[in-house]
């Protein structure tokens, strides 16, 4: 049985196996720029050793402590679990923690900040508008049952693994930008949402713990809003956490145009029919 | 403290202002080239774009070309002539290509902007790859482009093909 699974997962591993290319240095091309320091952009060709397992966050790091301290980046966990190290990466955004340098093409790798996001310093970026949009859909369970304000004990709410299904893999979004940085909606109207917070109207919208979904609906459904996105389907490919953005938009939008029927709705129904 | 000035905590704790290089940094419409950067979705979605701002320049035209009839037989005899040139052909033969691929692709969208043909969420494994960009999509955008030539080429030989 163990055999069988070890044979499974090397047949993965051998389908996915990225093409690598060992180098014993690479020439990073970092963007620069200070406005408050009066300091024009421009690009610090900076070479850096590599082995097959450096990342290019690894590789910035290296930068940033043996070459020039000044480089600017944002960054935390190193494991593609905080989302702070998103950046451009020869034209892609990705997360630096996230990419090996053996994995791109070429001796030059260029990294710049995430386009869409207003820029601050070197490949530092302003996240706060993204957050603000992802407030704004109401991220979180609305549900009257749930309130413990006037009840002694909390309700349970039972869920099967089907109901889990439905919107697990949009609550692995970690928030990193990279969707947000390649929509190319977002690149043209600052009002849209982007793919991030649109997935997460779906992920509480489909919930089933969730009360909320009309007050979420209306939110969304806006000249602005959902209808602005056009399947050019970046997002999905750009995410590190194969949330797919562009499944839980046209989802939800599916949803709107009465494509997919409401379940919550149809239950309701079920119960009213069940009282009379 | 002006609106839209970004504020962020200093390591001495106070709230210092961050002078933004540029407050909006949107690739704005330059971020439609190079679409293959992101796969066939995006080439598929400017091309969609493309052909939509193409045929509404024909469209223009058309009424353009149409409206000489006002002006009495012998202007419209006129437009006629300019159409048949080689370069009136050859726009043509764009304009045929281009609205076979917008309504092929065109239709392909209806479904997909309906949530159909795109799979369902599931539990995300290594190496993450999205549902949604699934073969049914690519299949999709590989006939609309394929009807688009094919149609394309019927135009070319009645167009060019002469008696």
């Amino acid at each position: 049985m163990i055999d069988l699974i070890i044979e499974k997962i090397e047949k993965m591993e051998k389908k996915h196996q990225k093409k690598e290319t060992v180098r014993s240095s690479v020439v990073l091309k970092v963007y620069r720029a200070n406005r408050r320091a009066r300091e024009s952009a421009h690009y610090d060709s900076i070479e850096v050793p590599v082995e097959r397992w450096t990342t290019v966050l690894d590789a910035l790091l290296y930068a940033k402590a043996y070459k020039d301290s000044s480089i600017g980046i944002r960054y935390s966990c190193r494991m593609a679990s905080c989302g702070s190290c998103g950046m451009k990466i020869n034209g892609i955004p990705r997360l630096a923690c996230y990419t090996k340098v053996s994995e791109l093409e070429g001796s030059t790798i260029t990294v710049e900040p995430l386009t869409n996001f207003p820029h601050m310093r070197d490949l530092v970026t302003d996240f706060s508008q993204f957050f603000a949009h992802h407030r704004d859909v109401q991220p979180y369970i609305q549900n009257e049952e749930a309130d413990i304000k006037d009840k002694a004990k909390l309700s349970e709410f039972m869920q099967t693994p089907e109901d889990l299904d439905k919107f697990l893999q949009f609550s692995y979004c970690i928030k990193c930008g990279l969707c947000y940085s390649a929509c190319p909606t977002v690149a043209t109207d600052t009002k849209f949402p982007g793919p991030q917070a649109l997935s997460q109207a779906y992920r509480y919208f489909i919930d089933n713990r969730d009360a909320g979904g009309k007050e979420r609906i209306n939110i969304v459904d806006d000249r602005h809003g959902i209808w602005r996105c056009h399947f050019a389907g970046s997002c999905s490919s750009v995410c590190p956490k194969g949330v797919d953005p562009a499944l839980g938009i046209q989802l939800l939008r599916g949803h709107l145009l009465g494509f997919s029927k409401n379940e919550k709705k149809v239950a309701d129904l079920q119960e009213r029919l069940k009282k009379d | 403290m002006a609106p839209g000035d970004v504020y962020a905590l200093c390591a001495s704790g106070e709230d210092v202002l961050m002078e933004v290089a540029d407050r909006n940094n949107r690739e704005g419409i330059k971020g439609w080239l190079n679409p293959g950067r992101y796969g066939w979705e995006r080439v598929s979605y400017w091309l969609q774009r493309l052909t939509g701002v193409g045929l509404l320049a024909y469209f223009v035209g058309h009424i353009y070309e149409t409206s000489s009839l006002t002006q009495g037989p012998d202007a419209w005899a006129a437009m006629l002539e300019l159409t048949q040139t080689p370069m009136g052909h050859l726009i043509l033969l764009l304009v045929i290509g281009m609205s076979t691929y917008h309504s092929a692709n065109g239709i392909r969208l209806i479904f997909t902007h309906g949530g159909k043909g795109l799979g369902k969420p599931g539990r995300p494994d290594y190496p993450y790859d999205a549902v949604s960009l699934n073969y049914r999509q690519k299949s999709g955008i590989w006939i609309a482009l394929i009807l688009a030539a094919a149609a394309m080429l019927y135009g070319a030989s009645v167009l060019f093909g002469g008696e």
